[in-house]
This record gives structure tokens, C-alpha cells and sequence, in this order.
């Protein structure tokens, strides 16, 4: 076997294993916290026959091992179980919810990647002048903000100071693609903001450790532009790790995304996750965050498969 | 060594943080929860930064938030610090099934994002603040694991930590003695990054409104009572975030120094 498809393989074993430990911590773990599932529905008045019969319905009187088995495999199955709190079946609410959070992340990463890239290919064009001081004092800036502070400022400038948008992100099913585009205007620009100034940053650093090496010394001393040294020289050499940077990020846009999604009341998985936390309904809480621990742990591995894939050394094997 | 400007402005500031939470009693004008004015009113003399929501002084809850804000991300991050140093180190000195124990048990931590993890512990657990500095001092505490312990396995292999495992030193004296002396200078400056990550968590989780509960409050908790004024132009809830923002940069500028004099090892801000 080629040894760079036993490496990617091993890799995503690697990840399905770390998956299912997580798994087993979310169930278990959460069961040996102290705290009692009935109790917390039934609220601190509640009467001992009306725990114990719940207690009964919920299945609770079952070993936590067995519960554990039953529910990873009706899990499998696509089957998560009804939500404590109003009954209803877990995998369809998630259904739509899961629908809208790819949207809204999925419209950031397009707009930042990009974004992200050129500014860090200029910031290394200019290191040390003024483009790079500004460009890194302001994503200094961002870098330190958590995501619901950039999100009101962002709010209070764009629908208060300058009256462009509106504060709340709707969206519903059968509205059209442009419609929800500007719906989740506000919540993207957020997003990127967040995400941004990591991703600049290491491909700035990445370009900068390429521009080292000898090789781009020739390119400068054969006369070409810096931009084209960057482009034609830096760029292709640094593409793997920021490749990696990237992808890491977009795993960073799944939790930036549950508190954004919170701000603009964006009915997304995120917000449903973050509600039912709250009202202590621990099936849903754990199905929500088995979910966003997956989609994290998948890119994880998507950026170090990518960073297999390549690296030259690895694909030509002496 | 002459201090960068940056750096001179980033203590002043975290300086006059630390005395306005740890002064809060005298210095604030209006006591925390009584509704003195009428509500969202915009910044006058009487109240420097307006009232909120129901006509309390927003100065005063301010500076009162100061402190819990404060506070919580402080000895929280003063546990993850004793705890993920202690264990760090305890692997790199041990080595064998105690490392290898403890950084698998890291990787699966650190494998899913802290605020996931942590609003699936506390959908479980009471909502108090023991509870919220526990549980974020033990998931912070991962990142300092792996820089302590990444510090200490290059002080393991020097020749004074050999002699003094040859002079029978117990593990405790090699490990307080010989190598935390040693990794300090890193690991200071990791404090402030972590110090900093603890303040935004708090603060989002507070927002969350799964943080601080009233009566206390926090600047996390003040920009999610005051959050529904901005729609209507007041400015209320951007005061606690701004304060959120200006702690954050100070502390940012602090540790960037310290940072830029003791080494490059530098904990990533992560999920």
C-alpha cells in the first residue's frame, strides 16, 4: 500500500476512535456529574412517586452502561431520542437547525478564506512597513474580542450609526436563496471578523518563514517584482500549512457560531443548543454537542489529511 | 531593558482594572441593584454612563461587574494554572504510563471545543460560582498541560536535574526545586493569555445567561440585560462590552511584551 493512503487512513481511524471516546465522555461522564435528570424536570417541590415514575418512563432505572449502548445505537440508526421538554423527536429538529448553521458558516468561510489570504499575502509583502502594522493592529484588535462583543458593535454601527441592515437574522423555510443572503448579512460580517485575523496571521507567517530560504533570494536577485516572488515562489511552497490554518478555522466557526447565532436569534442549531442548556434537557444537549464535536474532529482531520496529502516528502517515498 | 510604549499603556490600564474591582465597595457611586433613575437614560452628570434597563446606574454596575468578572477569570485561571503545571510537569518527570495516561486524556479534552464541553456540563451541574470557576479552571487547565509539560520535558534531560535525581531528591523537591524555577519565565507569560481567555469565556458564557446569575452580575451578563436597547439606538449594552474589549487588549499588550522577552512559546487562543 502506498504509504501516504496508510497514513490517511490510520489518521481518520485515528479520528472515528477519538469520536466515539468523545462520545463515551458526553454520555457517561455527564451521568456521573451529580444532578438527577427527573429532578431537574420535575423542579425541587416534586413528590417521590412522581420522580420514581418518571424515572421509570425516562428508562433511568437501567444501568448507565446499558443506556449508554441503547442510545449509541439508536444514535447509529439516526434515531437520537425526543427532547425531555416538549417530546419532540431530537434528529428532526435538528434536521433544519443543521441546515441553517452550515449556511451561515459556510457563508462566512467563503467570504474569509479569501479575504484572509490576500491580506496576509500583502502584510508579508510589506512586513514591517505600515500596511503590516496596520493590518496586524487591527486584527490584534479583533483577536481579543469575544464574538458577542464584535457582534453589538457590529450591530450598533451598521443598523444605529449607519442604518443598513436589520438586527435580527430570520430566516424561514421556502424563503429564496438572495433573501436569506442578506438575512445572515449581519451575522457573516461577524464571522469573518472573528475568524479573520487568526487565518491572516499564520498565512503571513507561513510566507514570511518561506521567504528564508535561497531559493527566493534567486527569484529577488533575477530581478522579479516582490509580488511575483510572493506569488510565483512563497505561495505554492506555503500553501500546505495554510491550507491547514484554514481548515482549523473553519473548526473555529463552529463554536464562534453558537454565540452568534444566539445574538441575531438565528434559528440554528447553535441557538437550539444553547436553549435547551438552559432548560436542562440533556438529550438534546447531548446529541447537539455529539454533533458539533463531530463536524470539529471531522475538519481536524480534513486539515491534517490535506497536510498529508500535500507534502511532497511524503508523496514521493525514497 | 527599556519598555515598549504599548506595554507601558497595557499595565496602566490592567493596574487600574485590578484597583477598581478590588475597590469596587467605595469607588462605585450608586449602590448595585437599585433602580435610582429612569430607565435608559442617556450619559448625564448625575450618571456618567446612563441607566439600564430598569434606571440603574450603569457606572456602578460597571464597577461592581468589574469585580466578579475579575475575580472568576482570575482563580480560574489560577486553578487551570496549578492544575495543568502540576500535572505537566508530574508527566514530563514521571514519563511512562503517567504521561502517556495524562496527554491522551488531553487530546480527548482538548479534542472537542471548551464551550461546547462546557455547556454540556452545565446543562447538568447547579449554576454557581464554584461550579463555573471549576469547570473552566479544569478545561483551560488542558492548554497549560501541554505547554508545562513541553517546557519541562527539555528541563528533565539537563545535568542538574540528573544530579539531583542521583542525590535522591523526592519526586516533589525535583519537580518544585529544580524545575519550576526554571520554566517560570514561560509560563508567566502564558498566564496572562490564559488569564485573558478566561475573562472572555466567563463573559460569554454570562451572555449566554448560563454565567453569572442574578442578583450578581458581570459585563457578560449586563450586555445580555441591556442587549434589546441597542434596537432602539441606546447605547447601554455597549458599555460592559467595551469594557470586556479594553481589558482584553491591556492584558494583550502586558503578556505581548513578556512574551517577546522570554521566549516564543505561545498557547494558541483555541476553541
Amino acid at each position: 500500500m502506498h504509504p501516504i493512503v496508510k497514513l490517511v487512513v490510520q489518521r481518520i481511524a485515528l479520528g472515528l476512535i477519538l469520536l466515539w471516546a468523545v462520545s463515551v465522555v458526553i454520555f457517561l461522564g455527564v451521568e456521573m456529574l451529580p444532578g438527577d435528570t427527573a429532578q431537574a424536570i420535575l423542579g425541587q417541590s416534586a413528590t417521590p412517586v412522581a420522580l420514581a415514575n418518571l424515572r421509570e418512563a425516562l428508562g433511568l432505572n437501567e444501568p448507565a452502561l446499558t443506556r449508554y449502548f441503547n442510545w449509541l445505537f439508536a444514535a447509529l440508526q439516526g434515531d437520537l431520542g425526543v427532547a425531555l421538554t416538549n417530546g419532540q423527536d431530537i434528529a428532526k429538529s435538528i434536521g433544519s437547525r443543521f441546515g441553517n448553521t452550515l449556511f451561515l458558516a459556510g457563508c462566512a468561510g467563503v467570504i474569509a478564506v479569501p479575504l484572509a489570504i490576500g491580506l496576509g499575502l500583502i502584510a508579508a509583502r510589506y512586513n514591517g512597513r505600515w500596511p503590516d502594522k496596520l493590518i496586524s493592529g487591527v486584527t490584534l484588535a479583533t483577536i481579543s474580542l469575544p464574538e458577542f462583543v464584535a457582534a453589538y458593535f457590529v450591530i450598533f454601527v451598521l443598523t444605529q450609526v449607519f442604518p443598513i441592515f436589520q438586527p435580527v437574522s430570520m430566516v424561514f423555510p421556502g424563503m429564496s436563496f438572495w433573501d436569506k443572503l442578506q438575512a445572515v448579512a449581519l451575522p457573516v460580517i461577524v464571522l469573518v471578523m472573528v475568524v479573520l485575523a487568526h487565518m491572516m496571521r499564520m498565512t503571513r507567517a507561513a510566507i514570511l518563514n518561506v521567504m528564508q530560504s535561497a531559493y527566493i533570494e534567486t527569484a529577488v536577485l533575477k530581478g522579479l517584482t516582490p509580488m511575483q516572488v510572493i506569488w510565483r515562489h512563497a505561495l505554492p511552497n506555503a500553501i500546505a500549512p495554510i491550507i491547514t490554518v484554514v481548515v482549523i478555522n473553519l473548526a473555529y466557526l463552529v463554536v464562534g457560531v453558537v454565540v452568534v447565532e444566539v445574538v441575531f436569534s438565528y434559528n440554528a442549531l447553535g441557538q437550539y443548543l444553547v436553549d435547551h442548556v438552559a432548560k436542562r434537557d440533556l438529550p438534546v444537549v447531548q446529541a447537539v454537542g455529539i454533533i458539533f464535536a463531530a463536524v470539529y474532529i471531522g475538519l481536524n482531520i480534513l486539515a491534517d489529511v490535506i497536510g498529508i496529502v500535500t507534502n511532497p516528502r511524503l508523496r514521493n517515498p525514497k | 531593558m527599556k519598555m515598549p510604549l504599548s506595554a507601558v499603556i497595557g499595565l496602566f490600564m490592567t493596574g487600574a482594572f485590578l484597583f477598581i474591582a478590588l475597590f469596587a465597595q467605595w469607588i462605585a457611586p450608586y449602590p448595585i441593584d437599585s433602580a435610582v433613575g429612569k430607565v435608559w437614560e442617556g450619559p448625564s452628570a448625575q450618571f456618567w454612563l446612563g441607566t439600564d434597563t430598569i434606571g440603574r446606574d450603569i457606572l456602578s454596575r460597571l464597577i461592581y461587574g468589574a469585580q466578579v468578572t475579575i475575580f472568576v477569570a482570575l482563580v480560574s485561571s489560577l486553578l487551570s494554572f496549578g492544575m495543568g503545571a502540576f500535572f505537566g510537569f508530574l508527566a514530563a518527570t514521571r514519563g511512562g504510563w503517567i504521561d502517556t495516561g495524562l496527554s491522551r486524556l488531553v487530546d480527548l479534552m482538548m479534542a472537542v471545543p471548551s464551550l461546547i464541553v462546557a455547556l454540556v456540563v452545565l446543562s447538568v451541574l447547579p449554576l454557581n460560582l464554584i461550579v463555573l470557576i471549576l469547570v473552566m479552571g479544569v478545561l483551560d487547565s488542558t492548554r497549560v498541560f501541554r505547554l508545562s509539560r513541553a517546557v519541562a520535558v527539555d528541563i528533565t534531560v539537563m545535568d542538574y536535574v540528573e544530579a539531583a535525581r542521583l542525590r535522591g531528591e523526592r519526586q516533589s523537591w525535583i519537580i518544585f526545586r529544580e524545575i519550576l524555577p526554571n520554566a517560570l519565565s514561560p509560563l508567566v507569560a502564558e498566564f496572562g493569555l490564559r488569564f485573558i481567555f478566561a475573562v472572555l469565556f466567563i463573559s460569554t458564557l454570562s451572555f449566554l445567561g448560563l454565567g453569572i446569575q442574578p442578583p450578581e452580575t458581570d459585563w457578560g451578563g449586563m450586555v445580555r440585560e441591556n442587549k434589546d436597547g441597542l434596537i432602539y439606538g441606546k447605547a447601554a449594552a455597549l458599555m460592559p462590552a467595551a469594557a470586556i474589549a479594553v481589558l482584553a487588549i491591556s492584558v494583550n499588550l502586558v503578556a505581548d511584551w513578556v512574551l517577546s522577552r522570554t521566549s516564543s512559546l505561545k498557547g494558541g487562543r483555541g476553541g
